[in-house]
Parts: C-alpha cells; sequence; structure tokens
C-alpha cells in the first residue's frame, strides 16, 4: 500500500507541473493586466510597477522565476492584495475553507446516506417519492438562490441566526447548509442507487435468507457494498467543497479562498490565480488518492499491487 | 431515525445560536460600528491606494495637514494654520502641538516631508504619485530624472512644513484631503520596509488605529487615544466589512448587522426606497457618466455628427428609467457643485428642449454633415455592468430615432479600460470619471491633446489646450474660473465626449447612526460620527 501512494504522488507530480504551466500561459494570454484600472496609471510610474512585480521581463524569463520560487514554497506576493502575500492569503482563508467544507461534506454525507438508504428500502412507496423528489429539488435550485432566501428568512425575518459573516459557531449554520443542499441531494441518490443494487446481490439475499435482522442486514452487509459510489463521489466533491464556495462564501461574506479565484482572474492577480490553481490542484489529487484508499479497505477485490 | 437526526439538528441550531449572541456582551460597553464598504482596500498603505473604499480606511486612519469634514468642507487637520505667499507657490503649514502618532511619538513636519518623498521615489511605484505633481520637481523625481531630495517640502522646524509648488495651484490646499497626502511615521517605515501596513508595526496619527485585517472579512479600527481629539471621538472599534455584492450590505442592514452600507444595488433602489424609507441615501456625488466618440474616424470627427448624437440622447428617461433615479441628467462634464468654478456653468445649449424638437435638430445636422438616414452605423461599446448595457440600449434606440444604426459589443472590466487607453478602434464608448479634487480642472485635463491616458477620444483642440494652459498660470480664481468655463464651453460645442448622468452617491444610513451628511466628495470620517447603541 505504501509503494501504491507513493507511486500515484510521483505518477501527480508531472500533473501538477503541466497544470501549473497551462494556467500561467492561459492567464497570461488574457488581454489586459493586473493594474489596467478604470483610472489608468500613467504609463511612466506603470514602469515602476511592472519592474517592481518583474512584469518587464520576457514571459518565459517571469515563467522560470515563478517556477524557481514555488519549488521553493514561495507563491509571491498578490498583485492586488499588496499587503499580502499570496502565501498569507491562503493561511487565513484556507482554514475557514476547509471548515466550513468539512462541515458541509459531514453534513451532506450524514442526511445524504441517511434518506438514500431510507429511499432504498421503501422502494416505489411515499418515503422514496419524497425523498427522490427532495433531491431533484436539491439538485436543481442553485444556491446563488437558496444563500439569499435563507439568510433573508432565518437572519432579517425570523432573526435566528446571523444574515452573514463569519466567527462564531452560528455564523456557520446557514453556509453550511446551503453548500451541503445539493451535496445531500447526491448522495441521496447516490446511496438509493447503490442500496437497491446491494439489496438485490446475492450475498445480501443469502443474509436475508439466514433470518438476519433487517438491521444487521442493511448495516452489515448491504452499506459496505451501497457506499462504494458515493466513495468515489467524494473525492471530486471533497476538493470542490473544501477548497471553497464562491457563491456562498460571497453572499455570505465569508473570508475563505473561493472567492480568490474569481477576483484574482477578473483582477489579472497573476499570483493569486495560480496559487490558487496549485492549492485545488493538490486538493483532486489527494482525495482522488484518499478515495483509492478508500475503495482498497471497502472493496478487497481491488489490489493495487497488480 | 429521522425524527432523531431533526432534533439533533434543532439542538445544534440553538445551541449555535446561543453560541453566537454569547459573542456579544463581553463588548457591550464599546460602541462599535459596523460599516459596510465597497470592497477590501488593495492595500493599507497610502501609497499604493487609490479607490474610494481605501479613502474611507485611510480617512479614519491618519490625518493629513487638512481634512474633510463631515459637510466635506476642509477643514484644519494636522496643521492648525498655513500661509501661502502673493504668488501662490509657497506654502507654510504650522503643525498642532498636540498632534501625536498613536505610539505617543509627535507628529511632526518631517514625516510630511518623508512622506511626499516616498511617494514620488519610483522604488515605490505609487500609481497616484501624479496627483501631487504640482509640488515643485514632483515629476522629475517620479520619472527617476531627479534625486527625491529635491522635493520642494521640507521641514523648517518640528512643527512647521513649506512645500514648494511649481506654478500657483488654487485647489492644492483641497488636494491634501486626498490619501497621497497623508503623513507616515518615518521610524516604523523604515523599520519594517512594505510590513508597516500590518496591524503589528502600524503607526497612524489619526482618530484610529489598526487592530487587524482579514481579506473578504473586516479590517477592525479601534480608537486612538493618543489622537489629539480623542475626547471627541465618539465610536470605539470601526469594523469595515467588505460586500462586493450589494445586495449582502441590504440583507446584513436590516438583519441589523451593520450600521451602514457605502453603495446600493440600483436596480433595487424603488423598492429599498418603499422598504427603509429615509435610511437609504442618494446624494449627489462629483462624478461624470460619458460616452467619448473616438473623434479620429472618418465621420465622427466632424463635431455635426457627434452633436447630432448628443441632442438624440434622453438624458432624463436614463437617470429616471434606467438608473432609477440614481444618476441625475448631465449637460456639462463638470458636474453641479464643483469649487472654484463660475457661478453659472455652461452647459449643451439645447438641455432645456424638447427631445422632439432635438431628434429633429439632430437629423438636419446629420444631413448638413451628408448623412443620409440609416447609412450611418455605430458601434457602442461597454464595459460588463447590467447597468451599463441598458444604458447603451436604450442609447441604441434613441439614435436609431435619428436614422443612426448601431451594434453594441461588451468587454471585460480589465481589458476594457487598456483598450480605450491603447487608441482602441472603439466608436462610441462609456466611460466615468469621479473627481479626486473638487476643481472643474479635475475633470477639464482628460481632454488636454496630451493626455493620453485619458482622452480616450484622440481629441485634440489647440485653443481648448491653450485655455487650460492658461488657467494653469492664473492665480486670481475668479478670472481662473472664467478662463475653465470658457474650455468647458469649447469642449461642448464640440461634445469629443457626450456627457450624459451625473452620479450620486447611494447609501444606507442607520437612525440610530448621527452625523453623516450626505455631500458632494462623499466623504464620512467615522470620527465625526456617533451611534446609539
Amino acid at each position: 500500500m505504501i509503494g501504491f501512494v507513493l507511486r500515484r504522488l510521483a505518477g501527480a507530480i508531472p500533473t501538477i507541473f503541466i497544470i501549473v504551466t497551462v494556467a500561467f500561459f492561459m492567464i497570461r494570454a488574457a488581454p489586459g493586466g493586473p493594474f489596467d484600472l478604470e483610472r489608468p496609471i500613467d504609463p511612466l510610474i506603470m514602469q515602476n510597477i511592472n519592474a517592481a512585480f518583474n512584469l518587464d521581463k520576457p514571459l518565459w524569463q517571469q515563467y522560470v522565476l515563478y517556477l524557481g520560487n514555488v519549488l521553493q514554497g514561495d507563491f509571491g506576493p498578490s498583485f492586488t492584495r499588496r499587503d499580502f502575500s499570496v502565501a498569507d492569503l491562503f493561511r487565513l482563508g484556507l482554514p475557514v475553507s476547509v471548515q466550513l467544507g468539512a462541515l458541509a461534506l459531514l453534513l451532506a454525507l450524514l442526511v445524504g446516506a441517511t434518506l438514500g438508504v431510507i429511499a432504498a428500502l421503501r422502494q416505489n412507496k411515499g418515503a422514496d417519492y419524497a425523498v427522490v423528489g427532495i433531491a431533484t429539488f436539491g439538485i436543481t435550485i442553485p444556491n446563488f438562490v437558496v444563500a439569499p432566501v435563507l439568510s433573508l428568512l432565518f437572519g432579517v425575518w425570523m432573526g435566528w441566526l446571523p444574515a452573514g459573516g463569519w466567527g462564531t459557531p452560528a455564523h456557520m449554520v446557514l453556509p453550511v447548509v446551503t453548500l451541503a443542499l445539493p451535496q445531500i441531494a447526491i448522495i441521496a441518490r447516490l446511496t438509493r442507487g447503490a442500496t437497491i443494487e446491494a439489496l438485490r446481490s446475492n450475498h445480501v439475499r443469502t443474509a436475508r435468507a439466514y433470518g438476519l435482522p433487517t438491521r444487521v442486514v442493511v448495516i452489515t452487509h448491504t452499506l459496505r457494498a451501497a457506499i462504494l459510489p458515493v466513495v468515489s463521489y467524494l473525492g471530486p466533491a471533497a476538493a470542490a467543497l473544501l477548497t471553497g464556495s464562491v457563491v456562498v462564501e460571497t453572499i455570505f461574506g465569508i473570508p475563505g479562498i473561493g472567492r480568490y479565484f474569481v477576483q484574482g482572474a477578473l483582477a489579472r492577480d497573476y499570483t493569486l490565480v495560480m496559487g490558487t490553481v496549485i492549492v485545488i490542484a493538490l486538493f483532486v489529487v489527494i482525495f482522488n488518492l484518499l478515495v483509492d484508499i478508500a475503495y482498497a479497505v471497502l472493496d478487497p477485490r481491488v489490489r493495487y499491487e497488480s | 431515525m429521522i425524527k432523531t437526526m431533526l432534533k439533533a439538528g434543532a439542538l445544534s441550531v440553538a445551541l449555535a445560536t446561543a453560541l453566537g449572541v454569547a459573542g456579544g456582551p463581553a463588548l457591550a460597553q464599546e460602541v462599535v460600528y459596523n460599516r459596510g464598504n465597497d470592497t477590501d482596500p488593495s492595500s493599507l498603505d497610502q501609497h499604493k491606494t487609490s479607490t474610494v473604499a481605501e479613502a474611507h480606511i485611510l480617512r479614519d486612519l491618519y490625518e493629513g495637514l487638512v481634512v474633510y469634514d463631515n459637510e466635506a468642507e476642509v477643514v484644519p487637520g494636522a496643521a492648525e494654520s498655513w500661509e501661502v505667499t502673493e504668488d501662490g507657490t509657497v506654502y507654510t503649514f504650522k503643525l498642532r502641538e498636540d498632534a501625536r502618532w498613536s505610539n505617543g511619538d509627535p507628529v511632526t513636519a518631517q514625516d510630511f516631508v518623508f512622506a511626499l518623498r516616498r511617494i514620488q521615489d519610483p522604488a515605490t511605484a505609487a500609481g497616484y504619485a501624479n496627483i501631487l505633481y504640482p509640488i515643485a520637481n514632483a515629476e522629475a523625481i517620479n520619472t527617476g530624472d531627479m534625486p527625491k531630495e529635491e522635493l520642494g517640502a521640507r521641514a523648517i522646524d518640528d512643527k512647521t512644513l513649506e512645500i514648494t509648488l511649481e506654478q500657483a495651484t488654487p485647489y492644492f490646499v483641497e488636494l491634501l484631503t486626498h490619501q497621497t497626502g497623508l503623513p507616515l511615521h518615518q521610524a516604523s517605515v523604515e523599520e519594517h520596509g512594505d510590513a508597516f501596513t500590518r496591524p503589528e508595526n502600524i503607526v497612524t496619527n489619526g482618530a484610529y488605529t489598526l487592530e487587524s485585517f482579514v481579506p473578504n472579512d473586516r479590517i477592525v479600527l479601534r480608537k486612538n487615544e493618543n489622537f489629539h481629539d480623542a475626547e471627541n471621538v465618539q465610536i470605539d472599534v470601526v469594523n469595515y466589512i467588505p460586500f462586493e455584492e450589494r445586495a449582502t450590505c441590504v440583507r446584513r442592514f436590516e438583519a441589523g448587522e451593520v450600521q451602514s452600507c457605502s453603495d446600493l444595488p440600483s436596480e433595487q433602489i424603488d423598492e429599498l426606497r418603499a422598504r427603509l424609507g429615509d435610511q437609504v441615501r442618494v446624494a449627489p456625488y462629483l462624478g461624470t457618466y460619458y460616452l467619448p466618440v473616438k473623434t479620429t474616424k472618418d465621420v465622427l470627427g466632424d463635431p455635426r455628427v457627434r452633436e447630432a448624437m448628443s441632442l438624440a440622447i434622453d438624458r432624463v428617461f436614463l437617470a429616471e428609467e434606467i438608473w432609477q433615479g440614481t444618476m441625475v441628467p448631465a449637460y456639462s462634464l463638470v458636474p453641479p457643485g464643483t469649487n472654484n468654478y463660475v457661478e453659472t456653468p455652461p452647459q449643451l445649449s439645447y438641455a432645456e428642449d424638447d427631445i422632439l424638437d432635438r431628434e429633429d435638430r439632430a437629423k438636419e445636422l446629420l444631413a448638413e454633415a451628408g448623412i443620409e438616414e440609416g447609412e450611418l452605423t455605430v458601434d457602442l461599446r461597454y464595459n460588463t455592468s447590467e447597468n451599463n448595457r441598458n444604458t447603451m440600449t436604450a442609447v441604441s434606440e434613441m439614435l436609431r430615432n435619428i436614422g443612426i444604426e448601431t451594434t453594441i459589443t461588451e468587454m471585460e472590466g480589465a481589458t476594457y479600460f487598456n483598450y480605450l487607453r491603447e487608441d482602441g478602434e472603439f466608436d462610441v464608448a462609456r466611460a466615468g470619471w469621479i473627481g479626486d479634487y473638487n476643481d472643474p480642472q479635475n475633470f477639464l485635463f482628460l481632454y488636454e491633446s496630451d493626455n493620453l491616458g485619458f482622452n480616450y477620444p484622440r481629441w485634440s483642440n489647440e485653443e481648448y489646450d491653450a485655455l487650460m494652459e492658461r488657467a494653469e498660470q492664473e492665480t486670481d480664481l475668479q478670472a481662473r474660473a472664467e478662463i475653465l468655463a470658457e474650455a468647458e464651453r469649447l469642449f461642448l460645442e464640440n461634445v469629443p465626449a457626450i456627457p450624459i448622468l451625473f452620479y450620486t452617491s447611494k447609501a444606507l444610513v442607520s437612525p440610530n447612526l448621527e452625523g453623516w451628511e450626505d455631500n458632494i466628495m462623499n466623504v464620512h470620517g467615522t470620527r465625526f460620527l456617533s451611534l446609539q447603541q
């Protein structure tokens, strides 16, 4: 297993390298620059600024410089948030996004899996239709609609929870629920399908034939098989949730890293965009690896050594 | 199982609510003002900033030689008085004896000299250094042709500062209210370099000092007990909260979580007025929204064609219907209420005429220019924004009324202004200008021939340039105002850019927040406010 993990990590290095290279040249190819504002800067002053940020050097030289710095763990200064380095911004924002994403993921997993199993056990009955209906609703209503509605309902009209901001556990409730809702829907549907399939499998039928109680059949024999598709889905979902949601962070005013990618891209903050790309790429690689390991643990038929 | 989960959920919500509420009482003794701001500052280094959102914060942190009060009147700040020589080129400021930095050090004339030299130093790469080019040798220093020690600013003694200008500049004192004119604590900047803005390093001389700065969350300012007027500063803590989505600020205002919003969604203004009444503040603002026309293009180079387009634009419709009364119809480049100007500023001759008569006149002008109906097609270009899109769509319809066909092109912000500046091939674009200082020169200089940064139409008029040059030399304010008015008259006859709207500032202000006066500069220093909690 250790060999497998190390091989996978080594395999990820060229992937990350390609992502960094493509992203670097793509953002530079976009017209405009970080200092092209509505109030243009005097061309002579612009020269000073370009020199200060190495933007006066040829592009290939900037690329080599950037790559060299990244290898030493230096993501550079932010162009648009000049009091902070990109590393500073991640140090402040990443824990917030991870906290928000992890809670949303946990909530989605608990509620989604439970609803999925209930729907599967009550297949084609009222509870099943209700879960499928709620899941469809959850997937189709975008969170830029859900977030303001929840904020208005619980924050402004009822006054039960803060309408926005970050800092106390109360501030987490609405954004976590908003972020979790579509995931609950997806996980519920995945779990439902996989559970129905597992319930029809030979080993579950055998367990039932032995007269084992439903609870034991479901928890011990069915869930183990049913959870596999959910586990595969969790990799990319976790990477996306833990690196922040632009919409939820913007609407609730949460200081996570999700907004940096969009803010950075719009403002042509090259280093901030690159930093965000690298962090997201690392998360995707790590979570896919964790999913593969979880698969091996849950399903012994998967033999990575081969 | 579902019941158990619901119970657990309700319990955790209740617990979380209780914990959230529990965060408050410890701070109950302090007056805390949660202040909505447009966005986070790009920096708290005054020499690396340029926007209004940054100015709000810096105005609380630092005190310049002069400051705006809550009605945007220029009043003494760190300087208690000043004198100017008869030729208007040498200013001598007397600093107040009790001015101190947040660490207790006295504020000295040298602190101002240090800051003024630093902003012109090319190594600082200050984007707004040119605002202070009226100071002798500033431009030469900024372009690396002269050492910074040659700047026309010197400390005669600890409390006396002398600033020498290149030539008389009547708006110079007001210019010093801008963030580029704020002082710096020399010792801490020298010790910490660019990191002097960090909360643990920063030393300020304003009513507040920086406690913390978490991007996208809040900037916390705490009352500076060393501030000379600290006893009259009534708000203890200011939390500047950035709201890129204006509607989010409105929701938090209604939930009582913020006491003011610095901007509002224009498209919701009627609904907000109905719901929040007097808490919605819409006030005239020193800014003009205009349409530059590329005068170097064949047909558009003809002033009759530009005037025809200007005639056809129904500004009242744009202001009232498209912008829901959050803009004011504009018939001049310089906004009303601008200081140092003539009593009756010039405006477009047809400002009062009926739109149908104007359309007839526009058609005549096009015919005189040899353009038949449907023969001319112009491209209307704008930077992404719903209101800009709606404005251009309406303008397109208005031009069609006089037989001009149109196409509309949208461009993304970062690219757009670069395109205009770099002599892009546009026909008609949209642009806006908010005055940095309250003087007509700050609008009229945009169209000087050599101002390639802002003169998007590339309009070149020798007479106009000569008038602007004369105004620069004129030390008598009244005579100067007449010359500038003459320049604006010439501009309006030629309309290289069609002024269509004046900006307003839009804010939400809680009735608990006292001292907030609407003003043309949209300045609201927290030291002049008080909050009932």
